[in-house]
């Protein structure tokens, strides 16, 4: 009885942590990229990573929190220049190819050991170095309090501080995202998904449309990758391909095209990770399965379960079928 | 909206306009006494297939102007080449291609347009639909035509947060998309998605989109294929009454029967060349176009209309069956 209480309690736990939240946040300018635009974006981990450097080493210099967060920012606005630029005349797969190619020479780059001293090679940074500006910000207080079943420290790493700030960007960029997508802007943009010409023929450049939405998703993605880091550590290698792969998991699990679709597949996503993790500890004897293969086992339901959702359900959890997005 | 449009377009009324083609001869690139659109020189080729060589074509403003020709003879790829679309091979180059003199150069409204993109050529006023409809198939059907609109505040990025700002005009911009909509028998339609109209209610759709844009000239590819035959008087109507206010339209048809019925001017293309001008009853009987355009039938009545529409409606169903194949290939790459 206790294991399933321990497992209940770690799933909503892992529901609100602030690392959920962050990924919520690369979630849902991945889905300003996809599932409104139709842009293949690849390497959403890469704008994440490309945010996180930005702020860790800023942090690093000396500079205050604030100018640290906008150097984040104008990484990913560069970094989505520099991707856009040369792709969004093509057609839609050369941004994949570039953008994977590109998130792998940011985290290539980011591990080199030539640049130990400013990146800290394959190791990352510790978070130490660059938390305390943030906890700084907080004026939850000292001490612990109790919410519900949780009990966290109320500004210490991981405490309640970080979760309503990193929570609260989550609803604010939803917001955002909503305000834009109900728009004539987001009218163009929807329309780009659906077919360029015809949006070129009335007289929209499709071109800087698209640019725009690469830098809105891409700026998301950089502040999503600083608040990853905020409550962890920056590690290069945590932030790779994998990552890119599971963004795209929880947004096509919530729906895409929706606004709380992928807040919604982010939730599900790791709460259901926690679950047949935590159930199989439980219920399947470690001669058979170890920790370590439950969590591989954990990963393969994962794999399992999207090849399911895009066969069985392409319009995710929430998605409406008639904007259903699969045919790219 | 027809004020708007008669502004753009100078101060002579559509019969003058029209009355003026009556001095214009009826051969191959005849100068227009007030040619809104002159083309020079525009030719493409696929590989080795030459599919457009347009020496020089002049369109006269304000009047309807209809480009026919058999299958293949390159009516679409000249809309495409001419609204930006497609590039010309005679297209001056950097270095080498051909001299200036040679080169091709079309001029709209007054305007080069040889190095303009598509969107730029449409917001000069040059506004085109495509013979393959391209609805836009997950918004509705008003939100379709609501992207028709020019100059809309609400497509700026930061305006677009602000609802305030954009949504006195978003509101006349319904107001007028309701009334196209009404007009072309969409109107209870006007949430539904795209994707879920038939053929020729998206052609009907596509049109209506590109006249929320107040085209100062209107190209349609075949507007009428697959459109319901009832309704299709009263679009013809419309489009003459669009002529009356001032705009200018070259139109794409296989239906002798409506380019006899409503073009004030028929162009005739072949293998990618101009080879007739003039009005249709005219244009009927040339000899070039009977080659042209029956090819082994020489022997059989151009004025028979029954004839000539009948093996349109087979031609286009093949041309559509074709470029569809066509561009099903082109995606998988
Ligand atoms: N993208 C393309 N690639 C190769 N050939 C093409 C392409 N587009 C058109 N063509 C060829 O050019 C010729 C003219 O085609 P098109 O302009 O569609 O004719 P029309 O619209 O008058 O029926 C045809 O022979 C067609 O096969
Ligand atoms: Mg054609």
């Amino acid at each position: 009885m206790d294991g399933i209480i321990k497992v209940l309690y770690d799933m909503s736990a892992s529901m609100i942590l602030p690392t959920t939240a962050a990924f919520a946040i690369a979630a849902i300018g991945l889905n300003v990229h996809f599932g409104f635009t139709g842009l293949l974006n690849m390497g959403q981990a890469g704008f994440m990573l490309i945010g996180a450097y930005g702020f860790a080493i800023s942090i690093g210099a000396g500079l205050p929190f604030w100018a640290a967060f906008l150097i984040a920012v104008l990484a990913g606005i560069a970094f989505a220049l520099l991707l856009g630029i040369p792709t969004l005349k093509l057609r839609g797969d050369y941004l994949a190819i570039v953008t994977i190619a590109a998130a792998e020479i940011v985290r290539m780059i980011g591990r080199a050991s030539v640049l130990n001293d400013v990146t800290g090679g394959s190791n990352g940074l510790p978070g130490e170095n660059f938390r305390n500006p943030f906890s700084d910000l907080s004026f939850f207080g000292d001490g612990q309090t109790t919410l519900l079943w949780f009990t966290f420290d109320n500004t210490g790493v991981n405490g309640w501080w970080s979760r309503a700030v990193t929570w609260l960007m989550v609803l604010v960029f939803a917001l955002l995202v909503w305000l834009l997508m109900r728009s004539p802007w987001g009218r163009v943009i929807k329309s780009i998904r659906e077919d360029e010409d015809a949006v070129r023929s009335l007289g929209k450049s499709v071109f800087s449309f698209k640019m725009q939405a690469l830098v809105v998703g891409g700026v998301l993605g950089s502040i999503g990758g600083v608040m990853y880091i905020l409550p962890t550590s920056l590690q290069p290698d945590s932030m790779g391909r994998n990552m890119t792969f599971l963004i795209w998991t929880a947004m096509l699990l919530g729906g895409a095209a929706t606004i709380f679709g992928p807040i919604l597949g982010t939730l599900v996503f790791f709460a259901t990770r926690i679950f047949v993790q935590g159930g199989m500890r439980l219920f399947v004897p470690d001669e058979i399965l170890n920790t370590q293969q439950t969590e591989q086992f954990s990963w393969i339901v994962v794999g399992v379960a999207l090849m399911l959702l895009v066969i069985f359900r392409p319009q995710g959890m929430i998605g409406n079928k008639k904007e259903l997005n699969f045919n790219v | 909206m027809s004020n708007a449009v008669a502004k753009k377009q100078g101060t002579k009324s559509a019969a003058e306009y029209r009355a003026e083609l009556n001095k214009v001869p009826h051969k191959p690139g005849s100068h227009k006494p007030e040619a809104i659109l002159t083309v020079d020189n525009v030719s493409r080729s696929f590989g080795g297939l030459t599919a457009v060589d347009v020496d020089h074509l002049e369109v006269q403003r304000g009047v309807i102007t209809a480009l026919i020709g058999p299958n293949g003879a390159g009516k679409t790829t000249f809309f495409n080449l001419i609204t930006g679309f497609d590039t010309p091979s005679s297209a001056k180059k950097l270095i080498g291609g051909p001299s200036s003199s040679e080169a091709a150069k079309w001029e709209f409204n007054g305007r080069s347009l040889g190095n303009t993109s598509a969107a730029a050529v449409s917001k000069q006023g040059m506004v085109r639909t495509f013979q393959l409809t391209k609805a836009l198939s997950r918004l509705t059907v008003l939100q379709n035509m609501l992207l028709g609109a020019q100059h809309q505040t609400g497509e700026n990025f930061f305006a677009a947060f602000f609802k305030p700002v954009w949504a006195a005009q978003e509101k006349a911009n319904t107001e007028k998309a309701l009334a196209l909509l009404d007009r072309f028998k969409l109107l209870e339609k006007k949430d539904d998605m795209a994707g879920s109209l038939s053929g020729g209610q998206k052609k009907l759709l596509e049109m209506a989109r590109a006249l929320m844009s107040d085209p100062v000239m209107i190209m349609l590819d075949e507007p009428m294929a697959g459109v319901n035959p009832a309704l299709t008087q009263s679009l013809l109507g419309h489009i003459q009454s669009l002529r009356d206010d001032g705009m200018t339209v070259l139109f794409v048809e296989h239906d002798m029967h409506m380019v006899r019925h409503i073009s004030d001017w028929v162009v005739v293309m072949a293998e990618g060349r101009v080879v007739a001008e003039g009005p249709a009853d005219t244009v009927m009987s040339n000899q070039a176009v009977i080659d042209a355009y029956l090819g082994a039938h020489h022997d059989t009545d151009l004025g028979d209309d029954k004839f000539l529409t009948d093996t349109a409606a087979v031609r286009i169903e093949k041309e559509v069956v074709a470029e569809e194949a066509r561009s099903k290939k082109t995606k998988k790459k």
